[in-house]
């Protein structure tokens, strides 16, 4: 009990440092496009407002983390930002989300279009289990009928992307479940990038991994960034610090989820503006 | 110390019961048995029944007063339980064994080995057992069930969608309906078939009205097992499907269906199992034939289930008997082959 009280006393000086170490990217500096805005984002399930008013720039080629503790909003949030919320039957919601400066709720929007520029990694490793590896990775290009000419350089480069090529290239007609948790979920990545999206969503998507997988998952991230705008929710400070760029602080408090503060997550994790921030990074609560 | 200097000790399982108390238990069970033999021998109770309910009452009694002078009242209350539930597994099982031991022991002697290669077209049920086979009847079965399965896989495969896809609003009347169907006796759905397509279109009987028939009563089984099976497949990959910007009908035909294929096979099998057996509506609507037919669209055809009804009614000689005996033997062992796929594929999957 001791011990960890002591280590969450020692955290910000080291969280800081550990986001100093990690140099911000300007927005607008890669030939990216302008990225992703939401604007005035509310949500509902059925009539609880789980999330009241976000207003958030992502800009092209960089990495934001969305933290704050469980319930606050941020899952609830990002799944609006590639229309996954629809699919829960009681979801509602108001505000704007546009890529590219359109759009992505207006009327007559194709929303298969909208997820193939807006992939997103789960917070379970989800591989189809009827497919095998070299199968799970090229499923993109099969279920949103898109065609490729040359499906073998793809499948080398996504899993060279995600980091597992060398673990799977000898067993490409395995099935994907042979898999440990945290290729699985690197599995999940190439998947994701086979279509290639502007933007990755990752919600959790380290939880329920080990420090190990962990690892190289942000190793990943940090390659990714070079060419895609990477969106990842965490309830792992030191992984925000890390990897990110930007850091967004989401917080509920009985009321619905709102994003208290956004930054240079170097700014969040040293000279908050906000208490409540403040309260969080330094694990006074949460 | 080095690890080759330990002594690896056996491996047990010191929580099951020593030989000791299994001997204790059985003694109890064979006490109790000669206590009911005496009680029989010296009372007016008689008869097999005396015998079996007696024996079971006391080896519930025998077993509590054992492990209450042994142990207490609460694992001699725990006993009670536990024999009670071993009861029923026997109550259960006397019926299945029986049935089935009946019908080897009678069934063996109207098989003969050209069975399968011969029909009835030129014997009659009471000739020599040889005379004949059910070739007709069990390709008649075949076909039957075939064309039943055809119409109704898509159908039921296609309802277990809506219920669990689509979840539309009819999602909760269709799923009663589907239920209720369920529960519909053969019978009305053969009266079904002949009031509603046999007199007003056809005007024959045909085996393809024997399929109708059939379909009605298999597209409930389907539909149901379908939807249990694609309950199971989680969301999760659902909305991997979906996020990597596919529709929904793509993700349900290339992600949700094949990872549910195998219970999607026992759903099949079920279907199957459910009908195989019908005699009612085929008679009703397919009638029955003696000689190979093999077009479903005109002449009546003979069955599996027919034959079985024919050897018995019309005969009555000897003959006529081991035939109807031996058709339930061929029907009994199509079934089991048929539930134990199911079982194999089934547990297979986890």
């Amino acid at each position: 009990m001791s011990e960890e009280n002591q280590n969450q006393k020692a955290m910000p000086a080291s969280l800081a440092s550990v986001a100093a170490k990690h140099a911000q990217k300007q927005p607008g500096t890669n030939p990216l496009g302008t990225g992703l805005e939401a604007r005035g984002v509310h949500a509902w399930f059925g009539t609880k407002h789980v999330l009241s008013d976000v207003t958030l720039d992502f800009a092209a080629g960089t990495v934001t983390a969305l933290i704050g503790p469980s319930g606050c909003g941020k899952s609830t949030f990002i799944r609006t930002l590639n229309r996954m919320h629809e699919f829960i039957p009681t979801a509602a919601l108001a505000g704007e989300v546009r890529l590219d400066g359109k759009d992505i709720y207006a009327p007559g929007t194709d929303v298969t279009k909208i997820r193939l520029k807006i992939g997103m990694v789960f917070q379970k490793p989800n591989p189809f289990p009827s497919m095998t590896i070299g199968e799970n990775v090229l499923s993109g290009l099969k279920l949103a009928e898109l065609k490729r000419s040359n499906t073998d350089d793809l499948l080398e480069s996504c899993l060279v992307r995600a980091g597992l090529w060398n673990e799977v290239k000898d067993r490409l007609k395995e099935q994907g479940g042979s898999l440990s948790g945290g290729q699985q979920q690197r599995l999940c990545i190439a998947r994701s990038l086979a279509v290639e999206p502007q933007v990755l969503l990752m919600d959790e998507p380290c939880s329920a991994l080990d420090p190990g997988s962990t690892f190289r998952i942000e190793e990943t991230i940090a390659e990714l960034s070079q060419t895609m705008t990477i969106i990842i929710v965490t309830h792992n400070m030191q992984q925000a610090a890390r990897v990110s760029d930007y850091t967004a602080f989401f917080l509920s408090n009985d009321g619905p989820g709102l994003m208290v503060e956004t930054g240079p997550t170097s700014q969040i994790f040293s000279a908050p503006r906000d208490k409540r921030t403040e309260d969080y990074v330094t694990g006074r609560f949460g | 110390m080095s690890t080759t200097d330990i002594k690896i000790p056996a491996p047990g399982k010191p929580w099951q019961a020593s030989r000791s108390d299994k001997l204790k238990s059985f003694l109890t069970v064979i006490s109790a048995g000669i206590f009911t033999f005496i009680l029989v021998n010296v009372t007016p109770l008689k008869g097999k029944l005396a015998y079996f309910i007696l024996f079971f009452i006391s080896v519930i009694v025998f077993e509590y007063i054992r492990q209450r002078i042994t142990r207490d009242s609460q694992a001699a209350k725990d006993s009670v339980l536990s024999t009670l539930s071993i009861l029923g597994i026997v109550l259960t099982l006397i019926p299945i064994f029986s049935i089935v031991l009946t019908v080897f022991v009678k069934g063996y002697k109207g098989l003969h080995w050209q069975i399968l290669n011969k029909d009835m077209a030129l014997a009659s049920v009471n000739d020599p057992i040889e005379a004949g086979g059910l070739l007709h009847a069990v390709l008649g079965t075949f076909l039957l069930v075939f064309v039943a399965l055809l119409i109704s896989f898509p159908v039921g495969l296609l309802t277990g969608i809506y219920l669990t896809e689509i979840r539309g609003t009819l999602s909760r009347p269709i799923r009663f309906l589907v239920q209720a169907m369920s529960g519909v006796p053969s019978i009305v759905a053969g009266l079904f078939i002949l009031s509603a397509v046999i007199y007003p279109i056809t005007n024959s009987l045909s085996g393809l009205m024997g399929s109708l028939a059939l379909t009605i009563l298999m597209i409930p089984t389907i539909a149901r097992t379908a939807e249990e099976v694609l309950k199971l497949i989680p969301d999760d990959l659902r909305e991997a499907g979906v996020a990597l910007g596919a529709t929904q009908w793509r993700t349900v035909a290339m992600v949700v269906v094949p990872a549910a294929k195998s219970g999607l096979l026992t759903a099949v099998i079920l279907g199957i199992a459910r009908i195989i057996g019908e005699t009612a509506p085929i008679l009703l609507v397919t009638g029955g034939a003696d000689k190979t037919n093999l077009n479903p669209f005109e002449g009546s055809m003979g069955s599996l289930p027919f034959y079985i009804w024919k050897a018995f009614l019309t005969g009555g000689t000897e003959q006529s008997i081991a035939r109807g005996w031996a058709g339930m033997l061929i029907l009994l062992i199509f079934i089991f082959i048929l539930f134990g796929s199911a079982r194999y594929i089934s547990g297979r999957r986890s």
